[in-house]
């Protein structure tokens, strides 16, 4: 038994038309596969009253109406089902290609400086890992990875930048990101940027491509790449390879 | 060319919303939607529109907008905003027409932030992912994703109710109530100390300048955490109060970030969000916890209130002499002189 997981949930109330059930401790896949299944089975039941679920690291919260439906019946609901099926979900792995470096990622001569290494050490080690999505959130498409390199850990910014490019490729503390198409506030370190578009409200009835329990890896490109890829990604087409997996 | 809103001044921040977008926060998309949900479905019920219409949301000073292709009927729910038609005083919480070549000014709150107008037949406005409500950090909504600019043309839908009277709000339902904003500790009370959470329950706030629709930074006496500042990062609801490392509480609203890595100290009561949405930079807070029981009692009371807001109006009868009953109705109290002129 993995000791980050709870063997039962705890709930922690959020108001009267929330509620958050938190599954484990820390950052830890098996603690995230679990809040994924906890996600399908409630999304399943369909309460009537249940406006929205979102699923994070290691809680899900529901939000409900509560003239219609309340935290205790939704408690209910959740110890009825627990613990969770494994759902057997069908997830993607993404190959996402990233250029590293320069006006691209401007932070990664800094890392390497801090981590006593060479650029090309980081890009390697950020370049050779498989990540799982933990979560969506923050903003539109924020993707926040685990399985980043231990020796990639390194500490945020004591203060955040208020903007950062759009699509930036980012480390911090123990987490990788990808930010969505918009420049905005962060506090983590800049290795790359891709012109993957992980929100593209012209995608109508796809606008995102991550989600939680996917699969990621990197594939280091040239900046002309960059360019071209970025061209196709405008024109609208998906430029992120993504191959299914079935658990 | 079919009726128009043009805009010929902003305002503040003025912007279009309905009752949110939900079912996105998933993907980091916050609801939005407007902030006071009962000036909404006011406004939408004066000019007779389903509750969910797109409206203009409002906040401290208003725009002046130009009517253009088409005579409309509009109404003001909320705050009380000065507001004139070609020079002319109208009141808020009645409805009026405007007609092509006319201009709507709207001035400043005379006692709230925020106003909802809403347009008998609402903007023929596209959805964006389930709604027009603009959230400018998404880029969604809205005629371009961002509040009204100078110059922007808001289309109308087929107006209605034109050749219908005129309605009011009855006064006896234009309710602002005072008192401490109510809330349930959790869901990381545990994260204080308990000389934090009452110094959290006891203490004066100030709503600061630095707030919007995405939170209220509040300042006074700052409130002390157990131990550590952070939390593995979950999410957030409207109301959720936050504790950042320098202790003072951040109240966020609609178009909050969708998770967050400070501890929440407690959650505002639904019943409530609509008093939140009437906050000014400047005015004083305080909290106070009640019991899960009475925060659901108080949010069936208010969706009652809702269900039954058309029994709220009175229909009235501008250049013709009061009956009776009319004045008795509107229990002559001052929203009736405007009605009247």
């Amino acid at each position: 038994m993995n000791e980050a997981l709870y063997a039962q949930p705890r709930f922690r109330r959020s108001g009267d038309a929330a509620l958050t059930i938190e599954l484990g401790d820390g950052i830890d896949a098996t603690v995230n596969a679990r809040v994924v299944d906890l996600d399908q089975a409630l999304t399943a039941r369909a309460l009537p009253g249940v406006v929205e679920i979102v699923p994070t690291y290691r809680t899900v919260l529901v939000c409900f109406d509560p003239t219609v439906v309340t935290r205790r019946e939704i408690e209910a609901e959740v110890m009825a089902l627990w613990p969770p099926a494994p759902t057997g979900q069908l997830r993607h792995r993404w190959t996402v290609p990233v250029t590293y470096g320069g006006e691209y990622g401007m932070d990664l001569d800094w890392v390497a400086q801090r981590l006593d290494t060479t650029t090309d050490d980081i890009v390697a080690r950020h370049g050779a890992a498989e990540y799982r999505v933990y979560m969506i959130g923050f903003m539109p498409g924020l993707t926040y990875l685990g399985g980043l390199d231990p020796l990639l850990h390194i500490d945020r910014r004591p203060s955040p930048r208020l903007t950062t490019p759009p699509g930036s490729v980012s480390v911090g503390g123990q987490q990788a990101a990808i930010s969505p198409p918009i420049a905005a506030p962060s506090g983590w370190h800049m290795l790359g940027r891709t012109p993957v578009r992980s929100y593209d409200p012209r995608r109508e009835r796809a606008p995102f491509l991550f989600g939680a329990g996917d699969l990621i890896r990197f594939r280091p490109i040239a900046a002309a790449e960059f360019a071209a890829l970025e061209r196709a990604a405008e024109a609208g087409e998906i430029i992120a390879d993504k191959e299914e997996l079935r658990t | 060319m079919s009726a128009h809103l043009e805009v010929i001044a902003p305002g503040l921040a003025t912007t279009i919303q309905d009752l949110g977008r939900h079912g996105w926060q998933r993907f980091g998309i916050s609801a939005s939607g407007a902030m006071d949900t009962v000036a909404l479905a006011t406004a939408n019920a004066l000019v007779g529109n389903p509750a969910n219409t797109a409206a203009l949301e409002i906040t401290l000073t208003g725009p002046v907008l130009a009517c253009t292709g088409g005579d409309i009927r509009f109404a003001l729910a909320g705050t009380d905003f000065a507001m004139t038609i070609d020079g002319r005083e109208v009141a808020a919480h009645e409805t009026h027409d405007l007609k092509a070549g006319q201009r709507l000014s709207i001035g400043s709150a005379r006692d709230g932030a925020r106003g909802i107008l809403a347009v008998s037949g609402g903007f023929a406005i596209k959805p964006m992912l389930g709604s027009v409500a603009t959230h400018a950090r998404s880029q969604l909504g809205g005629l371009n994703g961002g509040p009204l600019r100078n110059g922007d043309l808001l289309p109308l839908a087929t107006p209605g109710l034109l050749d219908q009277p005129h309605r009011m709000l009855s006064p006896a339902h234009r309710i602002r109530h005072d008192g401490p904003i109510r809330v349930l500790l959790g869901p990381q009370d545990d994260a204080f100390s308990a000389e934090g959470i009452t110094t959290f329950l006891t203490s004066d706030y100030e709503v600061t300048t630095l707030s919007d629709r995405m939170g209220y930074r509040l300042d006074g006496p700052p409130v002390a955490h157990a131990g550590a500042v952070g939390i593995v990062s979950d999410g957030i609801v409207f109301g959720s109060i936050q504790i950042p490392g320098n202790g003072q509480p951040i109240i966020l609203l609609a178009d909050r970030q969708t998770t967050g890595g400070y501890p929440k100290i407690a959650t505002v009561i639904s019943a409530d969000f609509p008093r939140l949405a009437q906050l000014r930079p400047g005015e004083r807070i305080r909290f106070q916890a009640i019991e899960e029981d009475a925060a659901i009692a108080l949010a069936r009371e208010l969706r009652r209130r809702l269900d039954r807001i058309a029994d709220a109006l009175i229909e009235i009868h501008r250049n013709v002499e009061p009956t009776s009953e009319h004045l008795l109705a509107s229990n002559l109290i001052s929203g009736m002189i405007s009605a009247l002129e």
